[in-house]
């Protein structure tokens, strides 16, 4: 659409809460097939971002472009930019009422106004390719927490976004249960999808980023391939967050 | 347990015959547990009650809407919505605050001395249409506790897949609420069961507690009034202990969820 390759455009946002300001002026461009991996302490900002991009929070001040359209002016339906857009939580906020078909299919048939029949059709064939076609008939509460992630990966991929967030979406996993959460969506990336993901797995930020930006107090401090955020971080707090985290044994 | 068995034969056993070698007892057994007087009128209040079931049927499906739609009015976020937030506080504020017998009595000898045209006149009806107003303001307040436990995260997640403000809360936030209220629910329809007798002061023909005051005032015995009482709790009792019994289910739901 009007020529403007990227398929996110992030301009001068700035988002507070009270008079906590949590966002100060970020700039960030994505292009189509990119992944971009947020990185950055709890607080630094990365959640209210994602959930910015996804029209969950009003911003205060910049502009987010999709495709070439704001989608951040007056008068967007923003019912119709969510459809396009996936995001996924540190909770999952699975619908613990629904059994897991119906938590995929939910979304194609009240706001795609797919048929039952297609909407099922596409959930089932999503559950198989990620292995999880036999908890389709379980609730939520039956299945463990990468299980519960997995199916609320897949409730995003059923809309068919063009853009997927995913807002530290291991954070609240065991940690035997990361690994399958994280392949999954390195298989995600290999299909082209693109992504912005906040995320505290470094090893896992530097495998699959194209990109890796440093968020520190409502700022994208630093920017860059993960090669250079990881082995040679220009700015002294970059460094010492690193630092901090490979002290803490998380890299 | 064999303790308690016994024990508590010894405590009924002992209250028992105090009560019965009172000198009075007698008097109180004529006046209150004639079993002639009993087996005389039972049948026909029995009969009676029929009328409370059917006001109380009536009444619970219209209250269980109306007040789910007052609920959802105040919920509505954003000052567009301010009116309706409004309107719906208004209501349930002021029917919770009138005594339910003033309102049904209010309606039933009210409205029907308007004499409007096209609307109905039965003292009956306006007596029900009073229990509706007055206990959808109570259920309304059950309703609302329940939409708001339903955490936000969960309105996030359907809005995140592009589901309308509506369609947020038809899906995900109703069905979650509701579930959640159902004791407390249960709860106010015992107390409308036992408020249909309230109809009783404003109607000709008569229901249960009417039918026993009938028969109170010609046998000059209050024997009728406890075969009334009688066929009151058939109905409550069960219906608190199935409360009792859903509380404690999900108390034990709850507790082995963990994480939820």
């Amino acid at each position: 659409m009007s020529g403007d390759s990227a398929a996110l455009r992030i301009e001068g946002v700035h988002k507070s809460f009270g008079k906590l300001e949590v966002l100060k002026g970020i700039d960030l461009s994505v292009s189509e097939h990119e992944v971009i991996c947020l990185i950055g302490a709890s607080g630094s900002g990365k959640s209210t971002l994602l959930r910015c991009v996804d029209l969950l929070e009003p911003i205060d001040k910049g502009r987010i472009v999709i495709h070439g359209e704001e989608v951040t002016s007056h008068g967007v339906d923003v019912n119709r930019v969510r459809r396009h857009i996936g995001i996924v939580f540190q909770s999952f906020n699975l619908f613990p009422h629904m059994a897991v078909l119906r938590n995929i299919t939910l979304g194609p048939t009240e706001a795609l106004k797919l048929s039952k029949g297609e909407a099922e059709a596409r959930a089932l064939e999503l559950l198989e390719r990620f292995g999880l076609a036999e908890k389709k008939d379980d609730y939520p509460d039956r299945l463990s927490g990468g299980q519960q992630q997995r199916v609320a990966i897949i409730r995003s991929l059923a809309m068919q976004p063009d853009i997927l967030l995913l807002d530290e979406v291991t954070s609240a996993l065991d940690p035997e249960l990361v690994s399958g959460v994280l392949d999954l969506i390195r298989e995600l990336a290999r299909g082209g999808m693109t992504m912005v993901i906040a995320t505290h797995e470094m090893g896992f930020a530097r495998d699959i980023a194209n990109r890796v930006c440093f968020l520190d107090e409502g700022v994208i401090l630093e920017e860059g391939p993960p090669e250079q955020i990881f082995s040679s971080p220009l700015q002294p707090r970059t460094q010492q967050f690193l630092q901090s985290i490979i002290e803490a044994g998380r890299m | 347990m064999l303790t308690a068995v016994v024990s508590t034969i010894v405590v009924f056993t002992v209250i028992g015959w105090t009560i019965a070698r009172s000198p009075h007892w007698p008097d109180v057994k004529a006046l209150f547990f004639s079993g002639e007087v009993f087996r005389d009128t039972f049948p026909e209040i029995a009969e009676k009650f029929l009328r409370n079931i059917q006001y109380f049927m009536i009444a619970e499906v219209f209250i269980l809407a109306w007040a789910l739609l007052l609920a959802v009015m105040r919920s509505l976020p954003g000052p567009v919505f301010f009116p309706l937030r409004l309107m719906s506080i208004a209501y349930t504020d002021l029917f919770r605050g009138i005594p339910t017998v003033l309102v049904v009595y209010l309606l039933a000898f009210g409205v029907p001395s308007l004499d409007l045209p096209g609307i109905p006149k039965g003292a009956a009806f306006w007596g029900v249409v009073g229990l509706i107003l007055s206990y959808s303001a109570y259920v309304a307040e059950v309703y609302r506790a329940g939409i708001e436990s339903v955490h936000p995260s969960q309105v996030a997640a359907a809005r995140s897949l592009g589901l309308s403000r509506w369609q947020s809360l038809r899906f995900v936030v109703i069905p979650q609420a509701v579930r959640r209220v159902i004791p407390p629910l249960l709860n106010d329809f015992v107390g409308l069961q036992k408020d249909t007798a309230l109809i009783a002061f404003v109607v000709a023909v008569p229901e249960a507690f009417k039918m026993a005051q009938i028969e109170k005032e010609t046998l000059f015995n209050f024997t009728p009034l406890l075969a009334a009482a009688l066929l009151f709790l058939v109905i409550t009792i069960p219906m608190t202990r199935l409360v009792d019994w859903l509380v404690s289910r999900e108390r034990r739901r709850r507790q082995a969820g963990g994480a939820l």
